[in-house]
């Protein structure tokens, strides 16, 4: 037998297992993207796949440039995406997210969150410095309706309400914030640069509308207005500015991977807590719309709302709401 | 078809899985789709709220605004428009309208389903990729990356690939022939009411010697009697 017809039946030997292919594609059309507890189907998933994997190799080299190689590759992939796909259990990956990937997200975080909450306080101080010493300044920070408004002694915020309902304004707030503390995660791919901007602008905002407030009388007022959803407000922004940081550093310091897997890692890893960090900011814009324009809650009562929803967060962030300390001290026991 | 590479995947089998990657043309095919149904569920949306809302042909918000105007005519649409991709890739593990009329979708870079965060970080960052205008920085960033990916897909480890679902195998049962031969029939006959005479008789010169003077009808029933083995 010469090597040509040698091949040649080869070939036509591989062809004639085309019924078996069919058969395996079609099976897992019928199991892709379901929920199988028939252990026959899976065995024969499993028989499928390295079947597969045998006439993919040999098509390869005995029909390189034919349809079936295209069918048998398709399918092999198709196998392979079925039988490595993982579970999904929404219920444990929320619990295994707030138990124990926040909080080891918040460790690897922790030094970023301290330069950037060192950062945003440094600009918030600045911000304030520069309007106390040079009054003209605030024209660089404020529009000039707020400015007006504060210079006939009242703040922006009074009689809100009467103009905007509570669940608008909730919604405007937490759709501004969202999307600031979003850019200011994603900024991070600028080498950390975009994130130092966004933070170091809203730290001067704040610092400077402060002092106007100030200089006018209203300091108290506007504390009194910010209290409430400010704690928490303020300190996801600085939490978004650490993840940001991260992203950054990842790129301008990868280590001994690569700076794509680095960029990769920092990303996924800091995307956990920025999700977290938009839940947060829906309850903040919430307390925003309904409670601060709220004339009715005295300062304590702000003061213990305010407070509250901070303590909150730092037990969300550190785990001890979904059992961290009793899983830690049980894996010790 | 617009293809840059193929993504090689390693397997337990040792066989490697291969996914062939998209490129910027197809991508771009997929998301002005996408673009096209969102934009257009979202203005319908508006028009009709509105009118129903204003209660008169008009489209114009009311000069004071209230909940209900928000809540029923301004954001849903905003809501389409913004969390149509997320909703969209996180339900169905990676896929759109958009990327399914393409023949697209989303794998991981081991190619498998992505995970639920890979697939929220990628549409986070559509911020950076759509500076400055009409995701020009994302579009040039397909151009320039090996796997063609956007920003978003570095961030999250994804790409896309073509799903290949219209791979269609050559039927054969007819022992005379090699298997190459085989396979060009196979497709002739598949192919046969789209290709025009000269087309027909070229292709099938190639396999019957008298092709030339036959007819039509004798042609295709010389060629299915070869598929069937009884030739």
């Amino acid at each position: 037998m010469s090597e040509s017809s040698r091949e040649n039946a080869l070939r036509l030997t591989l062809l004639r297992r085309s019924d078996l292919w069919e058969k395996a594609a079609a099976r897992i059309r019928r199991l892709a993207g379901k929920r199988t507890e028939d252990a026959a189907d899976a065995t024969a998933m499993a028989d499928d796949y390295r079947m597969l994997a045998h006439d993919v190799a040999k098509v390869r080299r005995l029909l390189p440039d034919s349809r079936a190689r295209e069918y048998l590759e398709a399918t092999y992939a198709q196998s392979h995406a079925s039988l490595h796909r993982p579970a999904w259990h929404p219920g444990y990956a929320l619990l295994n997210l707030f138990r124990d990937d926040l909080p080891a997200v918040m460790r690897w975080l922790r030094p970023h969150v301290f330069w950037a909450t060192a950062l945003f306080i440094l600009t918030i101080v600045a911000g304030y410095w520069m309007v106390h010493t040079y009054p003209d300044l605030i024209a660089l920070f404020a529009s000039p309706e707020l400015i007006a408004t504060v210079e006939r002694g009242q703040l922006w915020t009074e009689g809100l309400l009467n103009v905007v309902p509570s669940s608008v304004l909730s919604l405007q707030i937490l759709t501004n914030n969202i999307v600031v503390s979003l850019f200011a995660y994603c900024a991070g791919f600028l080498f950390g640069l975009g994130t130092v901007y966004v933070l170091g602008l809203n730290g001067l905002m704040l610092g400077a509308v402060f002092a106007f407030t100030g200089q006018h009388g209203l300091d108290d007022d506007l504390f009194r207005f910010v209290v409430a959803h400010g704690c928490v407000e303020i300190s996801v922004m600085c939490l978004s500015g650490a993840a940001g940081a991260a992203v950054g550093e990842a790129l301008i310091r990868p280590g001994t991977a690569t700076r794509a897997e680095s960029f990769q890692r920092a990303a996924l890893e800091s995307g956990k807590l920025i999700l977290v960090c938009v839940f947060l900011l829906v309850g903040s814009g919430l307390i925003e719309g309904y409670i601060s324009p709220n004339p009715a809650f005295s300062l304590r009562a702000r003061l213990a709302i305010g407070v509250s929803y901070w303590l909150f967060m730092l037990a969300l962030l550190n785990g001890w709401l979904f059992g961290l300390r009793r899983v830690r001290s049980g894996a010790s026991a | 078809m617009d293809r840059t590479s193929d993504l090689a995947v390693d397997s337990v089998t040792g066989v490697d899985v291969t996914l062939p990657v998209a490129g910027p043309g197809a991508r771009s095919f997929a998301f002005l789709i996408d673009w096209t149904i969102r934009t257009v569920l979202s203005a319908a949306w508006y028009v009709v709220a509105a009118l129903l809302y204003n209660g008169s042909w008009s489209l114009e918000a009311p000069l004071a605004p209230t909940a209900n105007w928000f809540v029923f005519v301004v954001a849903p649409p905003a809501a389409i428009y913004f969390l149509y991709h997320p909703a969209w890739e996180v339900t169905t593990r990676g896929l759109t309208p958009g990327k399914r009329t393409a023949g697209l979708q989303i794998v991981s870079s081991t190619g498998g389903a992505p995970s639920v965060g890979s697939l929220l970080t990628r549409n986070v960052f559509r911020l950076v990729d759509s500076f400055p205008v009409a995701y020009a920085l994302g579009l040039v960033t397909t151009m320039l990356t090996r796997n063609s990916v956007r920003i978003g897909d570095l961030a999250a480890g994804t790409l896309l690939v073509y799903t290949r679902n219209d791979a269609t195998l050559a039927h054969l049962s007819g022992r005379q022939l090699d298997a190459r031969t085989a396979e060009v029939l196979s497709e002739l006959l598949q192919r046969w009411s789209a290709l025009d005479d000269t087309a027909r008789r070229k292709i099938a010169a190639t396999i019957l010697p008298d092709a030339a003077t036959a007819t039509d009808e004798e042609l295709r029933a010389q060629l299915e009697s070869l598929t069937r083995g009884t030739r």
